[in-house]
């Protein structure tokens, strides 16, 4: 059925179609909509699960993280420094092998504080284990999140996976969204969660032991691999999904207009829904240029991206997370992926970008592109800055 | 005296087995042990992070029959809660008790937080805090439930200092004023009493709090032999009253059967020798004598 819908409404309410059974909630802007919905879905009994209402995000992941250990769904939601605070406690979960599903509203991280969007705070969690994809509009968010428990919950997978939505952006914004209308149909996808171990009085097992260096490393190198071998499974479950459900907004990457294309603009998110204007405008006027979106952050398809990119001559990467120290992430990922592959022939021009909900213009990005075929590499650099403010005192 | 020697065997079908790793005389790894030995085979615990769980959990083996998790330092209560949840909602916490277990450090410091959350939604979980007075497995630091006077690593006595200059947080306190069912007091060193307390949570639905004296041999600095006569001593003396309440009201308190000074229970200790010295000592003892009449007092101890 096609709704208008605000992006924590459409979250919320795929959550409610895949029925977890344990849902921990504690408040953040631009997340809070999400677990207001679903504790009115609670509370009018459209959906059964215990609501656990928390007193930190802490608790919040630690909560998610009992319930699963006993082999139920769950599910809970987050942003910035509440992201931040749960973090010890996700490295925790991915280590468990966890099949928690969590999404991040994402925003900018303190200080100074701010409550608007950028990828910074899930950036924070690159290392943590948890699998992280991000959606492009509220369609994407509805339909990502039906997928990541059935890649979340996939037994050669079993981690945690976070569903990066931009705060406000789409969170707080309202789209058509076409809703599924039959649950039966999501249980059909998404079958009843069955894990090997549980917390199970019937079957003792101790979870969370301690790893002596004879061990350690093994368990991280079994983590990797499951993460790394996400990747099939992640692409399994759009494909699936497209054959359930008719709706496929990519797997792992999902490129748009790059065929013949000389110029491709990479970037994640909902950046991509201007960058696709602009470039479709450019498209009538003759421009060979595309766009290449990441889906999966965690794990990163360095293969699928070097495939993508290695015909072309400009790759503009525009991303809203920064390496302290060091530049831009996801262009520093990007590159290397290239290296890997002995391919020299790219530009590659990042820059850092609507820090803190400053607005990506249409403009900003025509600028990008003239700039790009007219120079080569550049790395992390700040795009967009106002100068006038650079040598204030706040 | 040990009326019925127990064989390997018999030790393997407890649900806390040995072979674990704690020191000889650790009163932790026996207040476990008598734990388990009343709440029974349909129990699910989590640890925090700390001596319990490094010693009874050496990948891969385990002291635990039952299923047992550890997440982290601050976090048991917080886990406990989403275990209890999914129990509920799946049909099986009938019949099943939640444990979730911490040190001093792990309940009345950095897990007092998830600790309120736990009693303030009323989840049915019994916690227990085994304190020993310190962050022992990170080697002996001050925590907030570390006694007037002591020495620690990071509260060290010196040449103008008597060790620990705070009294001890009044944890149990903390756990009444949330008005739970039901808050207790126990010790290693009274045993009968300690599971008798136990017994009397597995009748009653929400939140319990459990705190229990856990003397440490190293932490304290004893001879092991010393470890439940010590105990023993912290409750004659009036420094660790028993005692059990129910929604934030005492009911219940261990009478001290014989009276001792607080000296008796100091002299034992290593980690209050530094008071033995000279005439400052002497005063600092009788501070501490002062915390004693005063719990004799407050909970009419005698
Ligand atoms: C967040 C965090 N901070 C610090 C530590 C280090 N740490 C591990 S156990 C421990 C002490 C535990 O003390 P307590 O809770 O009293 O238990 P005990 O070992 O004394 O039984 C500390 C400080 C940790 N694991 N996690
Ligand atoms: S250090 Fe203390 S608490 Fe830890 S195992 Fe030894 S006696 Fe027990
Ligand atoms: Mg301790």
């Amino acid at each position: 059925m096609k709704k208008v819908l605000e992006g924590s409404m459409a979250i919320s309410d795929s959550i409610r179609m895949a029925e977890p059974k344990v849902i921990s909630a504690y408040p953040i802007t631009p997340q809070t909509h999400i677990v207001e919905h679903l504790s009115q879905m609670v509370a009018d009994g459209d959906l059964k699960a215990e609501y656990v209402m928390v007193e930190s995000e802490h608790s919040a992941a630690s909560v998610v993280l009992g319930a699963s250990a006993c082999g139920v769904r769950t599910y809970t939601a987050t942003a910035a420094q509440g992201l931040l605070y749960m973090e010890e406690v996700i490295y925790n979960i991915a280590g468990m092998r966890l099949p928690v599903v969590l999404t991040v509203a994402n925003r900018a991280v303190s200080a100074p504080i701010s409550i608007w969007n950028d990828m910074q705070d899930s950036m924070a969690l690159r290392d943590s284990g948890a699998i992280q994809l991000v959606a492009e509009n509220n369609q994407e968010a509805y339909d990502m999140h039906i997928q990541a428990y059935k890649i979340a919950e996939n037994p050669n997978v079993m981690l945690p996976v976070m569903v990066c939505v931009d705060g406000f952006v789409l969170t707080h914004t309202f789209e058509v969204v076409e809703t599924i209308d039959h649950i039966e149909k999501v249980r059909e996808y998404l079958p009843p969660l069955n894990m090997e171990y549980t917390l199970d009085i019937n079957n003792p097992f101790s979870f969370g032991t301690v790893g002596e260096p004879s061990v350690y490393i093994e368990t991280r190198f079994r983590l990797s691999n499951a993460i790394n071998n996400s990747k099939s499974v992640i692409v399994d479950a759009a494909n699936d999904y497209r054959e359930m459900f008719g709706k496929y907004e990519g797997a792992l990457i999902d490129p748009y207009k790059m065929d013949d294309a000389d110029t491709v603009i990479v970037a994640m998110g909902s950046v991509l829904g201007t960058i696709k204007d602009v470039v479709d405008e450019l498209r009538e006027s003759g421009k060979k240029i595309g766009v290449l979106k990441i889906r999966s952050f965690r794990p990163f398809p360095a293969d699928e991206i070097t495939d993508a990119l290695k015909n072309i001559k400009n790759a503009i990467i525009i991303e809203k997370a920064v390496s302290l120290g060091k530049g831009g992430i996801l262009s520093c990922e990007i590159r290397d992926a290239l290296y890997q592959h002995r391919i020299n022939s790219v530009n590659v021009n990042g820059y850092i970008m609507g820090l803190g909900g400053r607005d990506i213009t249409p403009k900003n990005i025509y600028d990008l592109i003239i700039k790009a075929e007219k120079q080569e590499d550049v790395d992390g650099e700040f795009y967009g800055l106002n100068n006038e403010l650079l040598n204030k005192v706040f | 005296m040990l009326t019925n020697i127990l064989t390997k065997e018999d030790t393997h079908k407890q649900l806390f087995t040995m072979g674990h790793t704690g020191c000889s005389g650790c009163a932790q790894s026996m207040a476990v042990k008598l734990i388990m030995e009343v709440l029974g085979k349909n129990t699910i615990a989590t640890s925090a992070t700390g001596c319990l769980e490094v010693f009874s959990t050496k990948f891969p083996e385990s002291s635990w029959n039952i299923p047992w998790i550890h997440s982290l330092f601050e976090n048991s209560a917080a886990v406990a809660s989403g275990i209890e949840a999914a129990l509920q909602i799946t049909g099986k916490k009938e019949g099943v008790t939640v444990l979730s277990q911490a040190g001093d450090g792990g309940t009345a410091d950095i897990g007092l937080q998830a600790l309120s959350g736990m009693f303030e939604r009323g989840h049915d979980v019994l916690y227990v805090c085994y304190d020993n007075g310190a962050y022992m497995n990170t080697g002996y630091q001050r925590s907030g439930l570390t006694p007037y006077d002591s020495f620690t690593t990071t509260s060290p006595s010196g040449k103008i200092s008597f060790g620990n200059n705070r009294p001890k947080k009044y944890m149990p306190e903390i756990a009444m004023a949330h008005k739970i069912p039901y808050t207790a007091v126990a010790s290693t060193g009274y045993p009968i009493d300690l599971q008798k307390k136990v017994k009397k949570t597995l009748s009653i639905k929400g939140p319990k709090y459990l705190q229990i004296d856990v003397p440490c041999v190293p932490g304290w600095k004893y001879e092991p032999r010393y470890s439940v006569k010590i105990a023993q001593l912290a409750v004659q003396s009036g420094l660790y009253p028993l005692f059990e309440a129910e929604y934030g009201k005492v009911v219940s308190v261990k009478k001290i059967s014989k009276r001792v000074p607080v000296e008796e229970y100091l002299k034992l200790q290593g980690r209050f020798k530094h008071l033995f010295k000279n005439e400052a000592g002497k005063a600092e003892i009788e501070k501490i004598q002062k915390i004693a009449d005063e719990n004799i007092e407050q909970f009419g101890l005698l």
